[in-house]
């Protein structure tokens, strides 16, 4: 017989079956006292988290699991399947979650009808393992687990060899033991029996239960008459000094161009001059996001474009764009279209949310034009996962321009499709779907500038708040004016700077040493907003919506001026 | 981590029980691991240690009070506790495996609502936890939170329907709390909800819940049984915080905007030097 010895001390260790984690069930486990909530995404992917929340440490083993994300009962926190990043926060639902609020996760392997993990610093080898035909029961016991370990070592059972394999009959089997080292005193002996049975299982089971059960007994007497060991105190890791300190109103902002690296692992039509392209990473897990959510992909050409994510909650094993052919493509889509081919690496920015979804809304209207549908499908799907109340209003030029036919099939009657319609049928329809403003109603808009501003318009003159309007253009068609000159002054850095014609703040202040996170460079994507604390910005970005450029509270840098002489930026 | 009373801690009075279970004969209880007696004797009250010590005694807001040191002053203040139009009731007395400041913590607390008392003081969607104020007063000696709103589609035992339901909060001591929230029958006046808690141990908390309220419909059972099915439903969920002990240090949590008043009560407990049901924060 073999027995592979593993603890938790050092190695993969089995700390659950995978029959304990079954379908939206969260299994408790624990290794060296740490305590471990392991459950499986609908996709398959088992997650090892520490067991706790890092809002208020309540146990995420009694939290729910949606089948793609991991809802704490306290405060409804959702994290992801796969990367562990918070998703939403229900006490403010109009700002994403700095994505770097992510739960601790545990290395996972699912081998041999095992869940295995280890706690080592660098990844150990994996104990070689064919597929079991026989897992063995799990048999906890109150019992220092290094007594454990030395006491199967000098183990033997009548009838079964203790070194060697295990042979018995006409077959040969192997029998693997691992102890869970639980805490000082607790442990748990796993084993996998492989090999050939020969009809014979049920005799050898019996017999090893038999066997085990008797050492198991044992052990638990011999461990009552000596002293318990204190417990393993846990250790609650402190969180990042950037989390610790309470935001401010202004979800902070992203640092720099990430700098991802992934492959292009599909690429598809989907439908007339639309392609999809899913990212996969070339190591590791992809950050978390959120549904709106954008990222920088940069290509191969040195371009560097934005692009909404399509993915579904808990979707986390890639990225999925959907990129348009554009007639007058300034080189991005067209590289996409033409050059790009599956296998191929990118590099891309971690996403960054700037279009909100709240989730508390009794009625959500979701309007899209054209391939603007991207954001709105990670939005439906979202809602959707959660059984909330919306439509999907998707205006196109016709059946063969819908793109992510599999998606949209899946909202089933929350979909209206509206094909083939003039400026003028457009409007008309628009007037139809925002009739009926109600207090608890959102709508998300986002599509070609002209359509946009058509339905900001009849939003505002059947009257909808202006905070209840969300969009995102895809880029700011405005024609800019940087003629005028003038003067910044940072208040938390105490630096006065000049602002030439002809250049941004965004420049200046990156000349200057400041980090600023930027993303379209255009005034779309409100990546580099700053909040103003004196004078008077002249906007011209597409980001902010009507009143919040009067308050104005805030600018975006890479277009947004002054009107007045000078501006005290919160930097 | 510490087992013994600190010096704020130790000459704190706490509430051990409502005094209408207050009787002739002697009971048993638990303060920060000091085993008590206590007893109506003659016109007042009495309460020993396992040792014999007799503690100073309090009877104030239909609870009896007792300090395992020796209090500067009296209890602080509710006014509103005095006006004779008010009912008050002693709720009940409630036990939970954490920290009495867990406990504390978590009564301050709006964001759980829709989430653990679903249907009564909160309800999906309705999620937000709106701006808010918090201050200490100039004194230093008690924290207020204001203009604390959100939505609850059951706020009370006399409620029909769901509404904005305004809440004020003080925290003049390290383990209670009073709230107050615009009463249903009189919109110009406050119901007062007081939360006196009694640290058993480090990590065992028994709350008191006192109510001054307008109500003159409901029997004082209805209103206990609705304050004691809300408090059962905080418990399975405090009993799951890890650590029990409230953590100081304030990278231990991830805390939003939405807790503005626990983080200004961990500061609050920190600048005290409570280390007693705390983990203080490593120098």
């Amino acid at each position: 017989m073999t027995i592979e010895r593993a603890s938790g001390a050092n190695g993969w260790v089995p700390v659950a079956a995978s029959e304990d984690v079954i379908p939206r069930h969260v299994f408790q486990g624990k290794l060296l006292g740490q305590e471990l909530a392991i459950w499986r995404a609908d996709d398959g992917y088992v997650n090892i988290w520490e067991n706790r929340c890092l809002h208020r440490g309540v146990r995420l083993s009694i939290g729910i699991n949606t089948g793609t994300e991991l809802i704490c009962q306290y405060h409804g926190w959702r994290y992801a399947n796969r990367n562990a990043g918070c998703t939403y926060i229900p006490a403010h639902p109009a700002d994403a979650p700095p994505r770097t609020i992510c739960n601790r996760t545990y290395p996972v392997r699912e081998a041999a009808g095992l869940i295995w993990t280890h706690l080592d610093a660098v990844e150990p080898a994996f104990p070689a393992l064919t597929e079991a035909p026989l897992v063995l029961r799990a048999m906890p016991l109150r019992a220092v687990p290094a007594a454990v370990e030395a006491a199967l070592a000098a183990w033997s059972v009548e009838g079964l060899t203790a070194e060697g394999d295990l042979r018995f009959g006409d077959g040969s089997s192997q029998l693997q033991l691992y102890v869970q080292a639980v805490d000082a005193g607790q442990s748990v002996i796993r084993g996998v029996l492989t090999g050939a049975l020969a009809g014979q299982g049920l005799v050898v089971l019996r017999r090893l239960n038999t066997a085990l059960t008797a050492l198991t007994r044992q052990l638990e007497a011999e461990a009552l008459a000596a002293p318990a060991p204190a417990p393993i105190a846990p250790v609650y890791a402190r969180v990042s000094e950037e989390l610790a300190e309470m935001p401010g109103l202004e979800a902070d902002l992203a640092d720099g161009p990430g700098k991802i690296r992934v492959t292009l692992a599909a690429k598809k039509m989907v439908a007339n001059g639309i392609v999809s392209l899913e990212l996969k990473p070339l190591r590791g897990v992809l950050p978390t996001f959120q549904p709106g959510a954008h990222i920088d992909v940069a290509l191969p050409s040195g371009l560097v474009r934005q692009y909404s994510l399509v993915n579904a909650p808990g979707e986390t094993d890639r990225y999925v764009i959907g990129v348009k052919r554009e007639a007058q493509s300034t080189g991005g889509s067209e590289a996409i279209h033409e050059h790009l081919r599956e296998g191929d690496l990118l590099a891309i920015s971690e996403p960054r949310n700037n279009f909100t979804l709240r989730r508390d809304a009794a009625q959500t209207i979701f309007i899209a034009g054209g391939i603007g549908v991207t954001p709105l499908l990670a939005m439906s799907a979202a809602l959707a996962g959660d059984g909330q109340d919306f439509q999907l209003h998707y205006f196109a030029a016709g059946q063969e321009h819908l793109a992510f036919q599999d998606r949209l099939a899946a909202l089933g009657d929350r979909l209206t499709p509206h094909l083939g319609l003039d400026p003028a049928a457009t409007a008309a329809k628009l007037r139809d779907i925002l009739a009926q403003p109600g207090p608890a109603k959102q709508v998300y808009v986002c599509g070609p500038g002209p359509m946009l501003d058509a339905t900001l318009k009849i939003a505002a003159e059947a009257g909808w708040p202006d905070n209840s309007v969300h969009f995102e253009y895809f880029k700011n068609t405005q024609t800019l004016d940087d003629s005028q000159a003038f003067e910044i002054a940072l208040a938390r850095s105490a630096v006065t700077l000049q602002v030439p014609a002809g250049k941004s703040i965004l420049q200046v202040l990156r000349e200057n040493g400041i980090k600023m996170a930027s993303s379209c460079g255009q005034g779309a994507c409100g990546t580099c907003k700053v909040r103003v604390l004196e004078g008077t910005p002249d906007h011209q970005d597409v980001y902010l919506n009507a009143s919040e450029k009067a308050s104005n509270a805030t600018i975006m840098t890479c277009v947004s001026r002054a009107k007045t002489d000078r501006l005290i930026l919160d930097l | 981590m510490s087992e013994q009373p600190d010096p704020f801690m130790l000459n704190q009075w706490f509430a051990i029980s409502g005094l209408t279970d207050v009787g002739p004969t002697a009971k048993n209880t638990l303060l920060m691991g000091e085993k008590l007696s206590y007893r109506r004797a003659g016109d007042g009250f009495e309460v020993t240690t396992a040792d014999g010590r007799t503690l100073p005694v309090l009877a104030q807001y239909a609870c009896l009070w007792t300090s395992l040191g020796q209090p500067e002053s009296g209890l602080f203040e509710i006014p509103q506790y005095h006006e004779t139009d008010r009912r008050s009731i002693v709720a009940g007395s409630i036990g939970v495996n954490v920290s009495a400041q867990r406990g504390v913590e978590n009564f301050l607390d709006m964001g759980h609502f829709p989430f653990v008392h679903t249907g009564i003081l909160g309800e999906l969607p309705h999620t937000e936890v709106k701006e808010y104020n918090v201050r200490l007063t100039e004194d230093g000696s008690e924290i207020i939170a204001t203009e604390c709103m959100f939505y609850q589609p059951m706020a009370s035992t006399v409620s029909t329907e769901g509404m904005d339901v305004e809440y004020i909060y003080r925290v003049p001591h390290p383990t209670c709390s009073v709230l107050y929230k615009s009463s249903p029958l009189d919109e110009k006046r406050l119901d007062v909800i007081a939360l006196f808690v009694q640290p058993i141990g480090p990590e065992k908390l028994r709350a008191h819940m006192v109510l001054s309220i307008l109500d003159d419909v409901n029997a004082d059972d209805f209103i206990s049984h609705f304050q004691l099915h809300i408090f059962g439903q905080d418990k399975p969920i405090l009993e799951n915080q890890m650590p029990k002990r409230l953590p100081l240090d304030t990278r231990a949590e991830t805390p939003i905007r939405a807790d503005k008043s626990s983080i200004m009560y961990r500061r609050w407990l920190a600048a005290k030097g409570v280390t007693y049901g705390t983990i203080p924060a490593a120098a």
